[in-house]
């Protein structure tokens, strides 16, 4: 934290690269639409929405949950770590990261493979469309930003970061706050909310 | 002695050996030259597409004008094909004339990009010709469509014989420039450049497939023309538009290509999945009308964003170019593209307004806007800031500057004015033919809106002598050299 004597502020600065800013501000607007569009069409066929949701498992979606703001949570002790140029912590941090992650996407597939088995498609009704389209464009991201994390952690194998230098690692953590941030209201809307 | 009062005297040295190439010294390869004749077809098919943009304009309200020798699906066919030919020649005329400049090196075969050249033109020619001289299904048997069938669709009517010499045009194009970027400097302008433009030629490859299942053939055929204008296309425009602001504004290649990047991903993000916007009433499944309308409601995004970004280093120049024509069309560009492709686009881009809008006047609203907005603006800038410098000189004098200024006003206001004109057409289209308890048919309500249609006429009018402005002032000598 800056504390310099009045006057002598700091310029506002990003953390990370401002490209990737610019993607989840993106990213973000596309959720952003999806969850409005959600809520009209969960609005004008309420009971069908209802039965749908009924059919969902809630067990899963909530260690999903916590599976990810755990992630969150490593993402950000890996930041701190680096900053404090405590990079064999750092590296850790992010292997953890990872590992929650791929936790999210094995509990997550098995709830599609689930539906899948159960005949449910796109076209079943407005409810599992919804379902799908949403959870589906999730864990897509999920997957991306294991890769971006996992591209991080990789340079940091190769000591890549130190105090100094670690903006890749606040690029990769920006944007698994964002792929955590997502779900956090996804969870809510469709298997939280009746 | 300033940079600018250099210049000037170079510029002034050199204006008599202003046209050979091998004398230039405005130029960083000489190769680049082969960019010229590229243009000039560019300029001249444009002008084509005019003419006949006017032929038709007229037959929306005097229906028999010029029939049966021009019949207005004749004029519409001639009048769209011309205009994605003129805009392929210019994309291939930035291809060779960017590329080299930023490969550092000479044009791997110069030569070749000159047979390529007339091989296209005369391909076009001949096609439209075809167009013109026979009716289509004669067109159709000569040229021996039923071997592989791929005519019949709007904008890829092209014979499958030309459609043929397209891919081996655009074959060679990109093996002359691949080649060229492979031995030289690779730099994110170039390699997003060579993107687009291979992703153009393999996209159009799905006009060859024209299957019997006819929501399958709105598939393939959505594949070519959505997947170039809202997809490739833009990485194309974006890559041109970012390699004329690093020459006019002198700004760090660094920030230009961040914004390249952050330009592309938007236009991927949103225009893939946009297709989806064509697939509402093509017999596709029901998810489509979200799917299309979610992630297409998002394609306005990367068109501001270009928007934004010449504006942003236009107002950070590090240097004053004196081409002002040039930064005013790509300033002008940034601008159009957002209002045409980006806010119009909009306009009907959502399924339960698009169930109303379909195919009326706002899509040709949208249509005007946007491809004069996006790509012609885009090749103008081009052409703008390179065809001084290939006939040796930095940039235009004053006077050929002012006269390519207003002809940028003339068309670009004209353009504005045919779009809203085609927008209370189509407004009032859906209002009385598709709204309401008694709605009227087709054709009486092309009757009660062809006030608007003749208003269309009247600013196309203009736009004609923007354009015919345009031409004269690559005339226009000046004794006063243009200086920053």
């Amino acid at each position: 934290m800056n504390t310099a004597a009045p006057g002598l502020v700091a310029p506002p600065r990003v953390p990370g690269d401002l490209a990737m800013w610019f993607f989840i501000l993106a990213e973000l607007a596309v959720f952003g639409i999806f969850f409005a569009v959600y809520g009209v069409a969960r609005q004008r066929d309420a009971a069908l929405f209802a039965a749908g949701q009924a059919q969902l498992l809630l067990w899963p979606a909530l260690i999903n949950t916590l599976l990810l703001i755990a992630g969150s949570a490593t993402v950000a002790a890996a930041v701190r770590a680096f900053a404090a140029n405590l990079v064999a912590a750092g590296r850790r941090y992010l292997l953890a990261t990872l590992l929650l992650g791929g936790g999210f996407v094995l509990l997550k597939g098995w709830e599609f493979a689930g539906k899948f088995a159960a005949g449910i498609t796109l076209s079943s009704s407005d409810f599992w469309m919804f379902y799908l389209s949403l959870t589906f464009f999730h864990f897509l991201h999920v997957i991306l930003g294991l890769v971006i994390v996992a591209a991080v952690y990789l340079n940091a194998r190769r000591g890549a970061y130190d105090a100094a230098n670690h903006d890749g690692v606040e690029t990769a953590a920006a944007y698994w706050h964002m792929v955590d941030l997502v779900w956090v209201v996804l969870f809510a809307l469709v298997y939280v909310a009746h | 002695m300033t940079s600018s009062a250099m210049a000037t005297a170079r510029s002034a040295s050199v204006s008599a050996a202003a046209n050979d190439p091998l004398t230039n010294v405005q130029l960083k390869y000489r190769s680049q030259a082969v960019a010229k004749p590229y243009f000039v077809a560019a300029i001249g098919l444009f002008v084509g597409q005019i003419v006949f943009g006017l032929i038709m304009g007229l037959q929306y309200v005097i229906g028999d004008f010029l029939f049966p020798a021009i019949p207005f699906n004749v004029a519409r066919m001639v009048h769209t094909n011309l205009l994605i030919v003129w805009l392929l020649f210019g994309f291939m005329g930035a291809g060779y004339f960017l590329i080299p400049e930023e490969s550092e090196r000479e044009l791997h075969s110069p030569k070749l990009a000159l047979i390529t050249f007339w091989v296209f033109l005369v391909a076009g020619a001949l096609t439209i010709v075809g167009y013109l001289a026979v009716p289509y299904a004669t067109l159709a048997k000569i040229t021996g469509n039923d071997l592989l069938p791929t005519m019949g669709r709007e904008f890829l009517e092209q014979p499958t014989i030309t459609k043929i010499g397209i891919v081996l045009v655009a074959l060679s194009f990109l093996f002359n420039l691949s080649m060229t970027v492979l031995k030289g400097r690779k730099t994110s302008i170039s390699m997003v450049m060579m993107l687009g433009l291979w992703g153009l030629a393999i996209f159009f490859l799905f006009s060859f497939y024209n299957p019997d299942n006819l929501v399958l053939d709105k598939y393939f055929w959505w594949w070519v023309v959505h997947l170039w204008v809202e997809g490739v296309w833009e990485l194309i425009m974006g890559a041109m538009l970012a390699f004329v602001l690093v020459k006019v504004t002198g700004i760090d290649r660094e920030i230009i290509e961040k914004w390249l990047y952050v330009i592309i991903a938007m236009t991927l993000i949103s225009g893939i999945i946009g297709t989806g916007h064509h697939y509402f009433w093509i017999g596709a499944p029901a998810y489509w009308q979200v799917w299309g309308s979610v992630f297409s409601a998002l394609e306005p995004i990367p068109f501001f964003m270009m928007t934004l970004f010449a504006f942003n280093v236009v107002n950070k120049r590090r240097r004053e170019h004196p081409n002002k024509a040039a930064v005013l069309w790509a300033l002008g560009t940034g601008v159009m593209a957002f209002l045409g492709a980006g806010v119009w686009g909009f306009l009907h881009t959502l399924a339960p307004v698009n169930y109303l809008t379909h195919g009326t006047q706002i899509t040709a609203s949208h249509g005007h806007m946007a491809f004069y907005g996006a790509y012609a603006m885009v090749v103008m800038t081009m052409i703008s800031y390179a065809m001084p410098l290939m006939r040796g000189r930095e940039a235009n004098s004053n006077a050929a500057q002012v006269v390519e200024m207003w002809s940028f006003w003339l068309m670009t206001v004209a353009m504005v004015f045919i779009t809203l004109f085609l927008t209370a057409a189509g407004i009032l289209q859906v209002w009385m033919q598709r709204m309401g308890d008694t709605p009227l048919s087709f054709m009486a309500t092309q009757d009660k809106i062809a006030f608007f249609y003749w208003l269309r006429e009247l600013s196309g009018v203009v736009f004609f002598i923007g354009l015919l402005l345009y031409i004269v002032s690559f005339f226009v000598r000046g004794n006063e050299r243009a200086s920053a």
